[in-house]
């Protein structure tokens, strides 16, 4: 039914479509934690669908492109550190999709306790090893500032995402037809 | 709207306008990058000062930027004060001297020209790019950006990538604005007033039509896309594009003179940082 050609357009389409959304989130509907520079951030959850529906290449890009011209217009000039990390956060939560097959309609309690493993992991890993470490060697920032943010910003993305992530994964996928939902009549 | 969070694009008729925006954005990302790499105060300065000079010539109101500059503002305050409280020594590891301001060597909190002099190093490194890109944001056609992504190399899919995000912004935009409109009424609170676990449920009642009617869109657009065969070709040409005049080479000269200015100071200051303190 869908040929490689209007999977790519559909790459294109989604991830500017993406990444409107992810900044217009990270604009609006951000309540802060109460350290500087980190919030709850609502545009994660919204990463979490983006990737399990869209793939790798949408995901990673629409997040990038979204939180640049965030920062862009709310700071003046992109926090590069942070928007790799978000970008390579995408890219992971994209590798969920084969996984998830959330297409298919079916999405056990296993897939999520799976998934949200998974999410917690990458987060870890983005906001605690790597974004403070590119801040310590390209900002030079203190190391315990830095730290202190990334450990705030693993902990309320991974809550974000394990609640509105998995909501909006639940939801997609009962609008999805099931597999095997249809039975031949004899 | 409350606010006018956008900062727009306005035809401004000054010299900055027809530069292409190839230009404007090689420019701006050569001079963010190589002073998020320096912390040589007198190359960030310099930087400083050349971009409001250069501010001063694009006839950008102060009405237009005062809300975007407050927030800067406050951002850079903050952080400036995050850091402190975390790391009262830091700049005494830096250039390793001290000179005692206020308090003693016993305490954790004391007062320290080096830390002084770090914190104002960022506060210049969290500042000096903001003019240039408010230049680059209010002078810059949001069509010609994608033309001109592409044309620094950036993939064709990407560009357009882009450009479709920031045609739908402003749309998803409205869409948001009356979903919580239309939520509000129905009785979700979702101002400061109301309780944290509230708020977030009522974000949720926003986000849900917004996020679904957002992926109706996505399959509307690809669809229509695919019947004008997108795609097909492996170059595209754009509309707005420009061709390089002779203002854009000598734009381009400066910014790589600036450039290769910065990369000699690290070679003469023997590292990212200038030291006064040493003598």
């Amino acid at each position: 039914m869908q040929n490689k050609q209007s999977n790519s357009i559909r790459t294109v389409v989604a991830t500017g479509i993406g990444a409107a959304v992810i900044f217009v989130l990270m604009k609006f509907v951000a309540i802060p934690t109460g350290i500087p520079n980190t919030q709850v951030n609502v545009a994660i959850g919204f990463l979490a669908l983006l990737g399990a529906i869209f793939g790798p290449v949408a995901a990673g890009l629409a997040v990038f492109i979204g939180h640049a011209l965030n920062d862009f217009v709310t700071y003046g000039s992109p926090w590069w550190t942070w928007v790799i990390v978000d970008g390579l956060i995408g890219v992971a939560f994209g590798f969920a999709k084969n996984r998830l097959k959330i297409d298919s309609g079916v999405l056990g309690k296993a897939k999520l306790i799976w998934f949200n493993i998974y999410q917690i992991i990458v987060n870890f890993i983005g906001w605690v090893l790597l974004a403070p470490t590119g801040d310590i060697i390209i900002y030079h920032e203190p190391a315990n500032k830095v730290y202190i943010q990334g450990i705030t910003t693993w902990i309320v993305d991974s809550i974000s995402v394990a609640v509105i992530g998995t909501i909006l994964l639940v939801l997609y996928a009962k609008t999805r037809t099931q597999r095997g939902s249809l039975t031949k009549e004899r | 709207m409350q606010h006018q969070l956008l900062i727009g694009y306005a035809d401004r008729q000054t010299f900055l306008n027809r530069l292409s925006g190839s230009t404007k954005l090689l420019c701006f990302v050569g001079l963010s990058v190589i002073g998020m790499m320096t912390y040589d105060t007198r190359y960030l300065i310099g930087i400083m000062l050349f971009s409001l000079v250069i501010f001063h010539f694009s006839k950008i109101k102060t009405r237009e930027i005062s809300f975007v500059v407050s927030v800067i503002i406050g951002f850079s305050v903050l952080n400036l004060v995050m850091v402190y409280v975390f790391a009262p020594h830091y700049g005494v590891s830096i250039y390793g001297t001290e000179h005692l301001l206020l308090g003693s060597n016993q305490h954790y909190f004391n007062l320290t020209t080096e830390q002084l002099f770090y914190e104002f190093n960022l506060l210049l490194k969290y500042t000096f790019a903001v003019p240039l890109a408010l230049i680059f944001l209010m002078t810059t056609n949001p069509s010609e950006f994608a033309a001109s992504l592409n044309k620094i190399g950036i993939s064709y899919r990407v560009s357009y990538s882009v450009a479709i995000a920031l045609r739908y912004i402003p749309d998803v935009q409205s869409d948001y604005r009356t979903i919580s409109l239309a939520q509000q009424a129905r009785g979700f609170e979702i101002s400061k007033k109301a309780k944290f676990m509230t708020r977030v449920r009522g974000g949720i009642q926003i986000l849900l039509p917004l996020i679904f009617s957002s992926l109706d869109r996505i399959e509307i657009i690809s669809q229509a896309m695919e019947l004008r065969r997108f795609g097909k070709g492996k170059h595209r040409s754009w509309y707005m594009a420009q061709k390089f005049k002779q203002n854009d080479y000598l734009a381009l000269l400066v910014v790589a003179g600036l450039i290769i200015l910065g990369i000699w100071l690290f070679q003469v200051n023997a590292g990212r940082f200038w030291n006064p303190f040493k003598s």
